[in-house]
């Protein structure tokens, strides 16, 4: 929850910044139960519990829907300016990202009813466990620091990420192995590379998240800023 | 979302906190009752100050009303070339050489031969009938006879006055009881009176020269008129007017726009109030010590008289015109001054345009006061002379002795006939008439320059 | 992206022409002390707004820049204010022509009681500014068109302008202002005593007007400068706390205060 260093004069709009805030934080804990939920059941090939998922992904979209519907209704009561306006700009990106990962999670569903009923062997799965452990941390740290508006936070979101990218490229490679090995592996290792990608996009949607919390502290683009820091 | 929509607000019993509207409260019947007492007051005391504007009215109407109706008698009188023409050569030089005395006998007998024509009887001597015309008759006659010349021989009908007794008889005056101890009439006098009146010789009709003509002495208040005083007025607040309103205004512009806001103009300011409080006879000292005795200009002129009334009405002009400038809303000097006008063309232009209905009323209320005013113009000698002869041009008008009216009206009722007891009410009707019509005036011409801002 | 915008705007500063040079400018009312040490620079053709909470001194500065603070007798002023490089306190400058270069709008409409024409035509008579009726005639027509009036009241040029609606007298009054032909344009709160749709015209009006003259606007709406101006400026307890273009200053201030007043939020 942010905290307003001083508050608005009228207080109902500061009610209704908090409001916001508070559906963000709402959205987002959702959108990582669904992530980590998905993948566990993409490993025990659970697929009722992937359709469950599937089912709920809705209730993440209709978040979404209120969260853009508040935001429109605040530019036009409200006249947002300076920091309140790129707050609520802000959410609007924040909670567009956090359903394409709530979409994210639904693609992982469909790998999972892609596979039949036999079990995984964890040497298959270790590494993409490896790699959801790292996606849900970036995700929490996102909206951690997007909630903090820590700006120093935020680049360290947005370097973390090549490491997901990293650990994406050797998931692939490995699991690449193992279909080489053995084409009976194929079916197994093309759906868990697939929800491989999939985190790592849930990953890249983490960064916006990080960028979207650095302009809002600093009204400043984050990506630029890196990519001015990494061409010098 | 909030607390508020979830928190449940009770419903408050009608009954217990809520009344009707339409039953009412008894603070508010108090409250209404004190009212109506206090309108009440309020038309109580209207109708006290109308009823002394109706009886003040009424008895002056009454009293004066008189005053300008005046008998005459029509007579014909035959004027004798033998007495008033020795010479024979109808020369005015020398027939001037004649005086009313002369005339006397030509009246006396003018007044037997139309009595007689009438049938009257009586054996009143010539001399005792010549009292009952005016002692002016006979200068009124002679001034006929040496501007027309040629009448001289024929017999010519005048309407001569007749004398202020017969004239107080006419107008209920003079009682026969009072007559008993006069030594000018008597009851025989009275009845001819009476029967002449029934013959239409003597009529009482309007007399003009009641308003224009000149005063005149104690024995003769037939004759007597208000219009060489009204003249002295009359050129009084003339200089007044163009002395009083460019100074005042100027002044009072300088003070308000232009000055400093220091002590000094403070104290300016606050002497221009107390002046405005200023007994009037204090005026007339200072005009006495400043302009008839240092500045030697001639005593009882109008021209000293309106500079008296000038100082006195300054101040009222001044404080009229600071609050009408005080009037106009900043917001149109700052138009001005935004537009890059001077101050001066700020305040020409623009603040004394929209000032001048404020102004032009302050002024002629000042005039109207001065116009009224006897005390000042009583040091200066314009009270106590009697006005009897018109100013010939425009310079004597200002320079010659002369008097104004609220003093000619105090020095007729200071006289003991009461004939100018009655002419005293009648100017002062004429007086009401004059100050009714400049504050019409001053009403319409702030009518016509008023400016919506 | 952002940071790319603000070097085109530090670019477009070098080249921009200042209209007005204010440089530690300290106006006193007597004892108060009003305006502190402004230091502040008016782009030419340009609206710059002045925002700020009441009594922060923003109407005292705007009107220093045409010394009408001279009418207030207690009224003191000191630092220099330059327009095009000449100080206007200089003991040389007469107010009277200042005011014919630099033109003020009101906040609540005061045309002269006189007929629309009269008040039109009085700054430009007083300077004299035409040569002969034709001259005056095409004067007055230009600056009704200019102010956008032209159309409504060309019909009744002779009739009081008291008796034009609130909208349509602000717009006399501009055109009274500008018909003398001023640079400068200073308006105090003008739209404040107008309904929206007057408010809209008159801001529309600004923005033709701004490729004529250099204008600065006083207003208490955020809503407004943020519409009308290219610069804004924010004043504070009688200090400029911070200035800008109007972009910058409206989603990202640079000082807490700014960001506080601009937000609504107790400052």
């Amino acid at each position: 929850m942010p905290t307003p260093t001083n508050e608005h004069i009228v207080s109902s709009y500061e009610d209704e910044l908090i409001q916001l805030a508070a559906s963000i934080a709402e959205m987002g804990g959702a959108v990582e139960t669904a992530i980590s939920s998905s993948v566990d059941a993409l490993l025990k090939v659970d697929h009722t519990a992937a359709r469950e998922l599937l089912a709920a992904d809705a209730k993440i979209d209709d978040m979404q829907r209120a969260i853009d519907e508040t935001v429109v209704s605040m530019i036009a009561r409200r006249q947002p300016m300076a920091s309140d306006l790129r707050m609520i700009i802000a959410s609007i990106h924040v909670a567009n990202d956090l359903e394409r990962v709530g979409d994210m999670a639904k693609t992982i569903c469909r790998r999972t009813l892609q596979l039949d009923g036999s079990r995984l062997s964890p040497k298959f799965y270790n590494g993409l466990r490896h790699m959801t452990d790292l996606t849900l941390r970036q995700l929490k740290e996102a909206l951690d620091v997007y909630a903090a508006r820590d700006p120093e936070g935020a680049i360290a979101v947005c370097e973390a990420d090549a490491e997901i990218d990293a650990l994406y490229v050797s998931l692939f490679r490995e699991l690449l192995t193992y279909m080489m090995e053995d084409p009976r592996n194929i079916t197994q290792c093309t759906n868990l590379l697939l929800a491989g990608k999939s985190l790592e996009r849930a990953g890249d949607h983490a960064t916006n998240i990080a960028e979207a919390s650095y302009y809002l502290q600093t009204g400043k683009n984050l990506a630029v800023l890196l990519e001015q820091k990494h061409k010098s | 979302m909030s607390d508020i929509a979830t928190r449940d607000i009770p419903v408050k019993a009608a009954a217990e906190t809520t009344r009707s509207l339409f039953e009412r409260d008894p603070k508010i019947k108090a409250r209404w009752n004190a009212e109506g007492r206090f309108r009440a007051y309020g038309i109580g005391a209207i109708s006290i100050g109308l009823m002394f504007l109706v009886v003040l009215l009424v008895t002056i109407i009454g009293n004066g009303l008189p005053a300008f109706t005046q008998t005459y008698v029509h007579l014909n009188i035959e004027l004798k070339a033998s007495k008033l023409d020795p010479k024979g050569n109808r020369n005015p030089d020398d027939m001037a050489k004649v005086m009313t005395f002369g005339y006397n006998p030509l009246i006396e007998q003018a007044l037997e031969e139309d009595l007689a024509k009438a049938g009257i009887e009586t054996d009143m001597k010539a001399s005792a009938l010549r009292k009952l015309l005016s002692s002016s008759v006979a200068s009124q006659v002679r001034d006929y006879v040496l501007s027309h010349p040629g009448e001289v021989g024929k017999t010519v009908s005048f309407e001569v006055l007749a004398s202020g007794r017969v004239d107080g008889y006419l107008k209920g005056r003079v009682t026969r009881e009072a007559l008993a101890q006069d030594k000018n009439l008597d009851a025989a006098h009275l009845d001819i009176v009476d029967t002449l009146v029934k013959k239409g010789i003597v009529e009482r009709r309007f007399n003009l020269d009641f308003i224009l003509g000149a005063d005149a002495s104690d024995s003769r208040p037939e004759s007597a008129g208000i219009g060489v005083s009204m003249l002295g007025s009359l050129f009084m607040m003339l200089v007044v007017l163009v002395l009083s309103l460019p100074i005042g205004v100027a002044a009072s512009i300088y003070l308000e726009e232009f000055a400093a806001k220091n002590w000094f103009t403070d104290l300016i300011e606050v002497n221009i109030s107390n002046l405005a409080a200023v007994p009037s006879i204090v005026f007339g000292i200072l005009g006495l010590a400043a302009f008839i005795q240092f500045a030697n200009l001639p005593q009882s002129a109008p021209l000293v008289g309106g500079l008296v009334l000038t100082l006195m009405t300054l101040p009222t002009i001044i404080i009229a015109t600071r609050a009408s400038l005080k009037a106009v809303p900043p917001s149109i000097r700052d138009a001005a001054l935004g537009v890059g006008a001077s101050k001066m063309q700020a305040v020409f232009h623009h603040v004394l345009p929209l000032a001048m209905p404020g102004i032009l009323t302050g002024t002629i209320i000042g005039l109207a006061q001065a116009l009224g005013e006897t005390a000042p113009l009583l040091l200066i000698g314009m009270v106590g002379f009697i006005a009897s002869n018109p100013p010939t041009d425009l310079v004597a008008g200002f320079l010659h002795p002369n008097s104004a009216m609220p003093a000619q009206i105090y020095e007729w009722a200071k006289r003991a006939d009461p004939a100018y007891y009655e002419r005293a009410w009648g100017g002062i009707i004429i007086l009401l008439v004059f100050l009714a019509i400049m504050n019409i005036v001053a009403v319409i011409l702030r009518r016509r320059f008023e400016r919506r801002w | 992206m952002e940071a790319r915008a603000t070097d085109q705007a530090i670019a477009n500063a070098d080249h921009e022409v200042i209209k007005i040079e204010a440089r530690g400018v300290d106006v006193y009312y007597g004892e108060a002390h009003a305006i502190k040490g402004v230091d502040i620079d008016i782009a030419e053709k340009t609206v710059t707004s002045f925002i700020g909470p009441s009594g922060c001194g923003k109407s005292t500065f705007l009107r220093a820049i045409n010394r009408m603070n001279d009418t207030i007798d207690s009224c003191r002023v000191t630092g220099t204010i330059k327009l095009d490089g000449e100080d206007i306190y200089d003991r040389r400058v007469d107010p009277v022509q200042l005011r014919a270069r630099v033109g003020m709008v009101f906040q609540k409409p005061n045309p002269f009681p006189k007929s629309i024409f009269d008040n039109v035509s009085y700054g430009p008579k007083i300077h004299g500014m035409v040569r002969g009726k034709d001259e005056m005639d095409e004067l007055v027509q230009d600056s009704l068109r200019r102010a956008g009036l032209w159309d409504e009241v060309k019909d009744r040029l002779a009739q009081p302008g008291t008796g034009l609606s609130g909208g349509q007298q602000q717009r006399l009054c501009i055109a009274r202002a500008i018909a003398t032909k001023p640079e400068v344009l200073l308006m105090d709160e003008p739209c404040s005593a107008l309904d929206p749709i007057a408010t809209a015209i008159i801001e529309e009006l600004i923005d033709e007007l701004r490729e004529n003259f250099t204008i600065c606007i006083v207003t208490h709406s955020m809503q407004q400068a943020a519409r009308v101006s290219q610069k804004t400026a924010f004043f504070h307890l009688g200090k400029l706390i911070e200035e800008g273009a109007t972009e910058e200053i409206f989603t990202n201030p640079r000082d807490k205060k700014t960001q506080d007043y601009i937000t609504g939020r107790i400052g």
